[in-house]
């Protein structure tokens, strides 16, 4: 019995000194981020790599407002309502200056929301859905990353040059795969009115039965294919299409396939041809993005991945913003973010007033299987400028501020 | 559409259903024998997958494959020997379903490992070895190894039969499933015997896992992707019929293989997508099997163990000492926003604590004095926190009313699934509220003009007056106190003491006249009165509500608490509840591998107190007088 009661005290107390005391700093300004590192390893941890670096960059150089930066990590759990208790933590206790962060889309929202209720910045870094700039916008909230809508309306030319009528889509069975295909059906069908969507699949997250959704697109005999499964699903998918020759003789428009994290898994699965976004990280030329490279390589050991760009891009957002702002109030963020220019490892980016979404682009380009690895060839960077509606058209979806 | 291609669609699901199958069997097998709910088996089928992976890449592919296999699944079977021999042993004489609390920690556990050990990308592995093609069936390209697969499944159910009506082993196993005391009277090593199953189990499940690797990459997401389809397989198929399994992992794999081929489809001007319907088609299956046949398609109604733990002790008005406890419990809780005003964070954590004790103690009172173990009590907190979602939002009710109306739209929930559900018993009827949940949430997830889909709703805040953390702090102190309160007073009336009755003897509460059925009704609904206010209470504090809060995640998260705290002990739910809500916060701040740091905290907790750590606590201050009682 003894033993039982000392371990448990043991147990309590260690528990007890785990509790951080909450430390007050006059000469930082401290950076909240929230995100499901857990549950998402496979993109975050990059992410919180190009975190690190944008960090050490910008410390080294004196940091902003003569204030060093201090970056505060939070694991969401995958779930809304832990994110918001997290932000709360962050905003109370850490007394943090601004929040950023998230990766799934209905997180994503509620911190957006979270920023509404409590007035305070939020730079919506990863989420891909529209909702966060448009239905749900609001005057708190920015988004990097470019969203749904940019990143299917840059696909939507190629697919329309394609000349095939007859499509088939499948697609991972929630908002970012539903939203995805209902923009491509919308804007196909304005580019191309005599297309026909002659199969549609929607597997549940995570769990697509390869071998019999591939049976089914198969039989609907379509010209092309357009994808937006990712992850886990995409490798299932995948290795079944090349099995029961799915792909052959068809052309395939694929969201996100590009993405190192995505296409890498793939080995040599990777197939030939597929129209895709992505980031070829192996092929950029452009200074700025060299030098994010070799910065990135020398201190991690490893190349970047998207989350890398976008985590890196974030953290020099909020640099820029405060920097501009000459303050962490957030009036004069929200202030300064407006039209606010950032120098990303994409180039310029720009957070467009009328909806707070970045102007952060996307390369667009053909997969090809090279010697058993995937890679984009051809590829182009779309400025995400051009992608987005006007600012007559953003005023009809989203809420007045 | 055509004929061909549903020929093909049915060879496709038999693939399917050999894959399920294999995890299924050991899960049935385990449960059959030692009762044990294995929440790891998921965790064990990954292992499989990635120990395959990573064997096969040391060979360097090539034949190397099918040792590869072979060994992975004995490398997870011998860890589940080592599991059994240092775990599960130590716990069987805990109460009923406590073991599901130390296999929910190792999945935790064997998550971050698997994360430490293989990274976070996703693995593929190789292709099979000699059907890495594809044969030409009805003009289609069908996988050489899908057909393999096909074989694969009546070879292991085949072999288990042999196993288990041909041999001693066999034998023993089929006595220790119908009577295991028996077994034990007659000499029989119970120890090695439960070893021996459990180890097969995981072999099993750690097969069925190196077997997919060329199917589907070795990721962090399997485990919990597995368990809840292996469950429904199992269920179905009736617990401990091995056979059984092997129907219902069929009917499934074939429903869903005809659901996408099916595809979407136009029904007197309505379009249904049966695609969407393989969200929860294994759900619905459950449901109706569960309904028209309570023990599973090939299942028999479980014998009564004799063991299930100590023997609980009936409840005893509440003595001074814990009143006073409880008054000096109150008086901190009501001062603490006054004296924590310096660290602000405490009243938010404090609001998610109280209203994790509130699910939890609802959970708790259709677990523990009503002897109904709910694997889907998250549904009600869930429909309440949606429905004070919705009449906030659509029918902009003042907040201060959808406090009451939204429980009782939970209540409603509850009156429905409680009718089905108390017609079964034990994990029949466990199963059956998780596949009600599942569907509700399946619901929720996919309605999105309504619910919003899988992004839930934003914009659920309280009025003016309870911004203020503070004061939505005192709003649900008062209302979790009252609830509490009445929920204790619940157990001490009449009714009370008719469901304590129903639930340790049903045939003798029946004798004397008491309505069993009914009475675990009405305890079904009032458990889902109360989750419903600690949902509502829950969507305003977070301003947001998403289909989480109703998910298997959830529930499972409930179980825990009231396991952790100690189903046997009223106090069992809230102690476990703040414990591990706490633990959770916590933890996450300050470790990286916060998984593994809290499911190790849990194994000890689990090993250092089997009575909950609420009945633990009660042992040390009532452990004599109990004793007397006892034998009284």
């Amino acid at each position: 019995m003894m033993g039982r009661t000392t371990l448990a005290a043991a147990v309590i107390t260690t528990c007890v000194a785990a509790m951080p005391a909450a430390g007050y700093a006059q000469n930082v300004i401290k950076i909240g981020e929230v995100n499901s590192y857990k549950a998402q390893p496979a993109f975050l941890e990059p992410y919180k790599k190009g975190m690190e670096l944008a960090l050490d960059e910008i410390n080294a150089a004196g940091g902003v407002n003569g204030k060093k930066l201090e970056l505060i990590t939070r694991d969401d759990n995958a779930n809304p309502g832990d994110a918001v208790r997290v932000a709360e933590e962050l905003v109370s206790r850490e007394k943090v200056d601004v929040l950023t962060g998230t990766f799934l889309s209905h997180i994503g929202l509620a911190l957006t929301d979270f920023a509404r209720q409590k007035k305070f910045f939020f730079l919506a870094a990863e989420p891909l859905t529209d909702k966060i700039v448009w239905d749900n916008g609001n005057r708190y909230t920015f988004r990097l990353r470019p969203s749904t809508y940019m990143q299917v309306a840059m696909l939507v030319p190629e697919a329309a040059a394609l000349k095939k009528k007859r499509w088939a889509l499948v697609y991972p069975n929630y908002e970012y795969g539903q939203s995805a295909v209902a923009t491509f059906k919308k804007l196909l069908k304005a580019a191309q009115p005599d297309v026909e969507f002659v199969t549609e699949q929607a597997p549940p997250l995570g769990k697509v039965d390869a071998g019999s959704v591939v049976q089914a697109l198969a039989d609907a005999r379509p010209d092309a294919i357009f994808n937006v499964l990712f992850g886990a699903d995409l490798l299932k998918f995948v290795r079944e299409g090349n099995t029961r020759g799915l792909f052959q003789g068809r052309e395939v428009v694929s969201l996100l396939t590009g993405e190192p994290e995505y296409m890498d898994p793939l080995k040599d699965e990777a197939p030939n041809g597929w129209i895709v976004t992505g980031y070829p990280w192996y092929g950029i030329q452009t200074p700025e993005h060299k030098a994010f490279v070799t910065a990135y390589q020398a201190k991690f050991k490893d190349y970047p991945r998207l989350g890398s760009v976008v985590g890196y891009s974030a953290i020099k957002s909020l640099a820029e913003g405060i920097k501009k702002a000459k303050s962490t109030d957030t009036e004069k963020l929200v202030a300064a973010f407006k039209g606010l220019q950032v120098d990303t490892p994409f180039g310029k980016i720009t957070y467009r007033a009328e909806d707070h979404q970045s102007t952060m682009g996307a390369y667009v380009g053909r997969t090809k299987n090279e010697d058993g690895k995937g890679v984009m060839v051809n590829y182009r960077y779309l400025d995400g400028a051009k992608f987005l509606p006007a600012a007559a058209e953003v005023k009809k979806l989203r809420p007045a501020d | 559409m055509s004929f061909s291609s549903f020929i093909v669609q049915v060879l496709n699901g038999l693939a399917g259903a050999s894959s399920l199958f294999l995890v299924a069997a050991g899960l049935s097998l385990i449960f059959g024998v030692t009762r044990i709910v294995n929440f790891a088996h998921g965790s064990l089928y990954m292992l499989g997958i990635y120990v395959a992976y990573s064997l096969t890449e040391s060979v360097g592919g090539g034949l190397g494959f099918w040792p590869a296999v072979l060994l992975s699944a004995i490398a997870v079977g011998v860890l589940g020997a080592v599991v059994e021999v240092l775990l599960l042993r130590r716990i069987y004489h805990a109460p009923e379903l406590f073991q599901l609390l130390a296999t929910f920690a190792l999945v935790l556990v064997i998550k971050d490992a698997a994360l430490w050990i293989w990274g976070p990308e996703e693995l593929l592995g190789p292709r099979a070895p000699g059907l890495a093609g594809s044969v030409s069936i009805l003009g289609r390209q069908f996988p050489s190894y899908d057909l393999f697969l096909i074989v694969v499944g009546p070879v292991v159910l085949g072999s288990l039969w042999l196993l288990l009506t041909r041999t001693r082993w066999g034998t023993l196993v089929r006595a220790a499933t119908q009577d295991r005391e028996m077994v034990g009277a007659l000499g029989v090593n119970q120890a090695w015997l439960f070893t021996a199953v459990f180890a097969l189990g995981a072999l099993l499940a750690g097969l069925g896992g190196a077997l997919q690797l060329p199917r589907e990459p070795a990721n962090l997401e399997l485990d919990l992707h597995t368990i809840g389809a292996a469950f429904v397989v199992v269920v179905v198929g009736g617990m401990g019929s091995i056979p059984g399994a092997y129907v219902a992992a069929l009917l499934i794999a074939e429903l869903k293989a005809l659901c996408i081929w099916l595809g979407v489809v136009e029904v007197f001007g309505f379009t249904i997508s049966f695609s969407k319907l393989t969200l929860v088609v294994e759900f619905l299956v459950m449901a109706v099997v569960l309904v028209v046949r309570p023990w599973g398609l090939m299942g028999r109604p479980q014998a009564p163990s004799r063991h299930a733990g100590t023997v609980e002790a009936p409840l005893r008005p509440v003595d001074n000492l814990f009143k006073a406890g409880a008054a000096l419990l109150l008086l901190v809780l009501t001062v603490l926003p006054a004296l924590t005003t310096q660290t602000p964070y405490v009243t938010v954590l404090m609001i998610d604590l109280l209203i994790a004790a509130l699910f939890a103690t609802s959970l708790h009172f259709i677990m523990g004095p009503a002897g109904m173990h709910s694997f889907g009590h998250a549904a009600y907190f869930g429909l309440g926190a949606y429905a004070a979602a919705l009449l906030v939002r659509s029918l902009q009710l003042p907040m201060e009313l959808t406090l009451v109306v939204a429980p009782l739209v939970a209540a409603a929930g509850a009156l429905v699934v409680g009718w089905f559900s108390v017609r079964l018993s034990g994990v029949y009827l466990a199963m059956l509220t998780l596949a009600f949940a599942q569907i509700a949430w399946a619901i929720v997830y996919q309605w999105d003009t309504v619910t919003g889909g899988s992004n839930g709703l934003t914009g659920v805040w309280p009025s003016a007056w309870l911004a203020d953390k503070a004061a939505y702090y005192y709003l649900t102190l008062v209302l979790v106190i009252l609830s509490m309160l009445w929920l204790k007073r619940c157990l001490y009336a009449p009714f009370g003491y008719a469901m304590r009755a129903g639930r340790d003897s049903p045939l003798r509460a029946d004798a004397v006249g008491i309505d069993v059925k009914r009475m675990q009704w009405v305890a079904f609904v009032i458990a889902g009165l109360f989750a419903g206010v600690a949902g509502a209470l829950f969507a305003f504090s977070k301003g947001s509500i998403s289909p989480e809060s109703l998910h298997v995640g959830k529930s499972v998260d409930g179980l825990v608490m009231v396991l952790l705290g100690g189903l046997q002990t009223l106090t069992g739910g809230a102690v476990g509840a703040v414990t591990f809500t706490w633990l959770h916060d916590t933890v996450a701040r300050n470790t990286e591998y916060w998984k593994a740091m809290l499911g190790a905290i849990i194994l000890i907790l689990v090993l250092l107190f089997p009575q909950g750590i609420a009945g633990f606590v009660r042992q040390i201050i009532y452990g004599k007088r109990d004793e007397i009682g006892g034998r009284a």
